[in-house]
């Protein structure tokens, strides 16, 4: 709603204040506004009004004509001339909330203090506050099984459900996955599940949390711990780059349990299931916990601090070295990398972009994304979204929330370029541009957009050269707004801290002399590397060559390249110096091991796509371990070299004095699309893309989240279907010159020429499996 | 001029004048000091109160706040559900649970839950009985027994097994299932008074 648009306003009283209200406020709310607290419990703001649970009951007058009976506040908006008495002043209103609570409690079981929900629970609160102390039924409460699993992560006791319809509602109006409902009547009226399709929704997590009685539980949470057990910390979720608001609960030094927090302009009060329940990797036991270092005869050995910081100055000095940092760290880490790789290996040879990436994509992000000021209230504005290369339930899953919710409210249009129609987009009754994979820049070029339109662009744009240039082309064109949405929380981060071969921090151009003259005066260092620094897959191939020698490397999945092979090479020719939280392929190939603290055990900030801070402070205290920033610092000190970030604090207050950059920008060398050539019989073109709930590292240990990931399937279309003589759930083989993933087939709306799979779940590891990725020929064979 | 007749002390309002103008108790004279000696006197002619401790113990009184104890249903099942109110109730910060799953292979209470951790830290109790009273199942009750001190702060913050009572006649050492054909309910209406043969697993 912009600020120009005038609202109308409605004075009603209620327990004789008077109080101004936009027409269409719902009465419960204006009491709220009075800080007139009125029971309730299917009532939420962000969900359609039901009037399910009938706590809200207040005396209603209009213009001197009274209803007959109390009234849901919940249901009923209000109107000019409207008298209304809550609780508080109406005997008849308090003694029909307390009939109300008596009869939602004669069929609640009295076992809080086994329920999850006890000591937070507002039935528990509100019949303190609203009913009666003694019951008058004498009968046997009616019992169901209890408690049984609709899906693998979520429990339902329905003895407990008091039917307030808010898990059904927001499935089916915020997460459109209506796979529960209420089912039968009367006091056997139960939340179910179909038959044959269990709870499967990437947002069943934010059932639990609005649930206002322990019918839904978390299975990961339950029995663990009581709300007075736990300390909590406002934080940010670190696994996509959507940026949502988080709490975390933490019991002696052990997180139990995250919740989404609330922030209207992000993430409202919703989560995914992802940022809700993988957090177990920070706790799991493999956790390195002291600095190593290889000896001569090749083996890892416990080391002191100052032994291995000495150690990994020493030979990250000894020869020409690169920086590759992962999308995962915090802005200011990120900015520390970025420093250290200028100031003490004086290169600019960084690259945050630990996945598949093309110089194409570097140059883009340069140009039009670093500095971008395009946010979620574009999306609510927005006449039409384009999504280029970008699922966003399973890239980015509170983006996707954002538009069904414009969808919902006003049929937003969006139309999604690609080769696989998703669950997602089909869900957003998107229009689908189905091209061939490689194919995207065609079918984008033409695309009718005004300004008000946005362009969201996923990281996996960068796998077919040309669509980036073409959406470039396009947003100057309609001049509609351009957003790219990375899958990780922090590479918007390290993109702005320059944690990449061709931007310094703030934007600024490595090229520009005024622009290096700027940081190098703030650094007060006297010269800053000229030329434009290695990219990821170069910086493993110059290793290779002997040009580099020495890799400081942090939070990277060598995996995730499209050649990993390379990678790994590289990484065991190489003098490696590791900073990571677990043992992985680079610390087993690592010089230098040095443990640094997870998220929950430092503060800091992510930024989101919309490169809005997103900052936290450490869950958990008296933690050991330090940041990457801290121990850069160090190694930096050990060369004779003084970053002056010690702090995260020093760090963020240095960002915020470089600003952003008004010169100009890096120019975008134009790069044509390649068209595919003609297909064999059983050859495709691979299109994939990662699922929220797959193999990644961050949720390692989740059994129960890793439940409801969705099947893993092989998916092509009817027409290549019936030419293969494929149905639904034959063995279908992929195989490229490097191997094969055998998975069972799905036909679906996908084009003729692609096949789709799943990038990096179990049983179809697309990277190290078939070292191949969106747009490899591949060929599929019914087994 | 006459002199003004000072006040005595039950005329004053005591809570409003200064100690010192409160007249304090004077000589009591030979008489006084008599009745004081007698009481010490007399004294040497009674049966001595003092007990021999350790090797005289006398009984406490039935109420007395002792150790605590995790008691048992009559088939060895704990009665504790781990739900935390003692450690709730406490005004010490002197109990820790932590509760847990009953699975059907490993069922230590009736019901769903149990208190897998549960530790009373006795350098910190005032025994002040709360938790028993915050206790839904009467799973924790206090013992008369006060003998408490020890050499180490670690020893003093007693586990679960140290807390848990005996097993009795009738009863079997949890891990069992539960009673056939009874709910949690029947466990605290009494309806099991001993273990079942079909319990005893490891038979």
């Amino acid at each position: 709603m912009s600020t120009a648009e005038i609202v109308d306003m409605i004075t009603v009283v209620i327990d004789g204040f008077e109080v101004s209200v936009p027409k269409g406020t719902l009465v419960i709310r204006a009491a709220e506004q009075l800080g007139i607290q009125i029971p309730r419990f299917c009532d939420h703001p962000l969900l359609d009004p039901v009037g399910a649970c009938r706590q809200c009951l207040v005396d209603i007058e209009i213009n001197g004509r009274a209803f007959p009976k109390p009234q849901a506040s919940c249901t009923i908006p209000v109107e000019p001339g409207m008298i209304v008495k809550t609780q508080l002043t109406s005997p008849v209103a308090d003694k029909a909330q307390q009939g109300v609570m008596e009869l939602l409690l004669i069929n609640h079981p009295l076992d809080c203090p086994v329920c999850d929900k006890g000591g937070e629970c507002p039935l528990q609160n509100q019949a303190l506050s609203s009913g009666h102390s003694e019951s008058r039924f004498q009968g046997v409460k009616r019992t169901f099984e209890k408690p049984i699993n609709i899906s693998s992560q979520v429990l339902l006791d329905r003895e407990r459900c008091v039917l307030c319809a808010r898990c059904t509602r927001f499935s089916e109006q915020i997460a459109s996955d209506p796979f529960i409902t209420l089912n039968e009547r009367g006091a056997l009226q139960q939340v179910g599940i179909y038959e044959k399709q269990p709870f499967t929704s990437y947002f069943s997590g934010n059932t639990v949390q609005i649930c206002p009685v322990g019918a839904l539980t978390g299975a990961s949470y339950r029995f663990r711990a009581r709300p007075f057990d736990l300390v909590s910390t406002p934080s940010a979720c670190e696994h996509c780059a959507s940026g949502c608001d988080m709490r975390t609960d933490v019991r002696r030094g052990k997180t139990l349990r995250r919740l989404a927090g609330e922030d209207a302009s992000v993430n409202e009060e919703w989560n995914c299931d992802k940022g809700r329940w993988a957090f177990k990797y920070v706790t799991a036991t493999d956790r390195l916990a002291h600095p190593q270092i290889r000896n001569s005869d090749g083996e890892l050995v416990q080391a002191s601090w100052p032994e291995a910081l000495a150690a990994a100055a020493q030979g990250l000095k000894a020869s020409a070295s690169a920086v590759l940092v992962g999308g995962r760290t915090t802005h200011e880490d990120a900015y520390g990398y970025s420093k250290f790789a200028r100031i003490a290996l004086n290169t600019n040879d960084i690259d945050f972009r630990s996945r598949v990436s093309s110089d194409e994509e570097r140059e883009f992000l340069a140009t039009h994304i670093v500095g971008s000021t395009t946010t979620y209230l574009d999306i609510d504005r927005a006449d039409q979204v384009v999504l280029v290369g970008f699922e966003p339930e399973e890239e980015s899953p509170i983006v996707f929330l954002r538009l069904n919710k414009q969808f919902r409210k006003r049929a937003l249009k969006v139309t999604s370029i690609g080769s696989k129609l998703s669950i997602g987009v089909e869900k957003l009754k998107g229009e689908f541009v189905k091209v061939a994979p490689g194919e995207e820049a065609t079918a984008i070029a033409g695309l009718p957009l005004t300004a008000k339109s946005v362009i969201l662009i996923g990281e996996r744009a960068s796998e077919s050269a040309g669509v980036l240039t073409a959406v470039a082309a396009l947003a100057s064109s309609t001049s509609a707004k351009l957003a790219w949405i990375p899958r990780r929380a922090g590479e918007r981060g390290a993109l702005e801290a320059g944690a990449i071969g061709n931007l310094l921090p703030g934007g600024r151009p490595v090229t520009d002399a005024s622009a290096r003259v700027d940081i190098a005066a703030l650094w007060n260092t006297p010269s800053l590397p000229t030329s434009v620094g290695r990219s990821n897959d170069e910086i493993y191939a110059a290793v290779i060559s002997g040009e580099l020698g020495a890799l400081l490397v942090g939070g990277v999945d060598p995996l995730d390249g499209l050649n990993s092979k390379a990678a790994l090479t590289a990484l065991e020719k190489a003098f490696v110096v590791s900073l990571e939280i677990a043992p992985s392929e680079v610390t087993q190939r690592a010089n230098v091991i040095l443990p640094v603290a997870a998220i929950t055990e430092k503060s800091g900030s992510f930024l989101n796509w919309e490169g809005r801070a997103r900052k936290f402070d450490a869950a958990v205290d008296n933690s050991l371990n330090r940041s990457d920033l801290r121990i850069l610092s160090m190694i930096a000190q050990e060369m004779g070299v003084s970053l002056n970030l010690g702090t995260v604090t020093a760090a963020a207050k240095e960002i915020a004095a470089i600003g952003t950059w008004d010169g100009a920008r890096v120019s975008m060398k134009p790069i044509k699309s390649e068209k595919t050539s003609s297909l064999k019989d059983n050859e495709f073109v691979l299109t994939s893309w990662r699922r929220l709930l797959d193999l990644g590292t961050l949720q390692k240990g989740e059994d129960n989240l890793a439940g409801t990931a969705r099947q893993c399937v092989a998916v092509i279309s009817s027409k290549r279907a019936a030419s293969l003589g494929v149905v639904d759930g034959d063995q279908l083989k992929i195989s490229s010159a490097l191997g094969a993933v055998t998975l069972p087939a799905l036909v679906e709306d996908i084009h003729d020429d692609a096949v789709w799979a799943p990038r990096n779940s179990r049983g179809s590891q697309l990277l190290v499996n078939l070292g191949a990725t969106h747009g490899a020929v591949v060929t599929v064979v019914k087994i | 001029m006459a002199e003004i007749e000072p006040l005595k002390n039950s005329e004053r309002d005591l809570t409003k004048v200064e100690f010192s103008q409160v007249d304090q108790p004077g000589s009591v004279g030979l008489l006084g000091h008599l009745k004081g000696f007698w009481i010490t006197f007399s004294t040497i002619f009674k049966k001595p109160e003092t007990v021999e401790y350790p090797e005289v113990k006398a009984p406490t009184q039935e109420r007395f706040h002792g150790r605590h104890q995790l008691n048992r249903h009559p088939d060895g099942l704990e009665k504790c559900i781990g739900c935390e109110l003692c450690a709730w109730a406490c005004p010490a910060d002197a109990i820790y649970v932590e509760g847990a799953d009953n699975t059907e292979e490993n069922r230590m209470s009736p019901g769903e839950r149990y208190g897998k951790v549960y530790q009373i830290n006795y350098l910190r109790c005032v025994f002040c009985g709360l938790c028993i009273e915050a206790c839904p199942t009467r799973a924790l009750t206090m013992t008369n027994e006060y003998e408490l001190a020890d050499d180490s702060r670690a020893k003093l913050i007693f586990e679960k097994d140290d807390l848990l009572g005996p097993l009795r006649a009738g009863m079997l050492m949890p891990p069992h299932p539960m009673y056939p054909d009874m709910t949690d309910t029947n466990y605290y209406k009494g309806d099991v008074t001993q273990a079942h043969p079909s319990q005893d697993v490891n038979k």
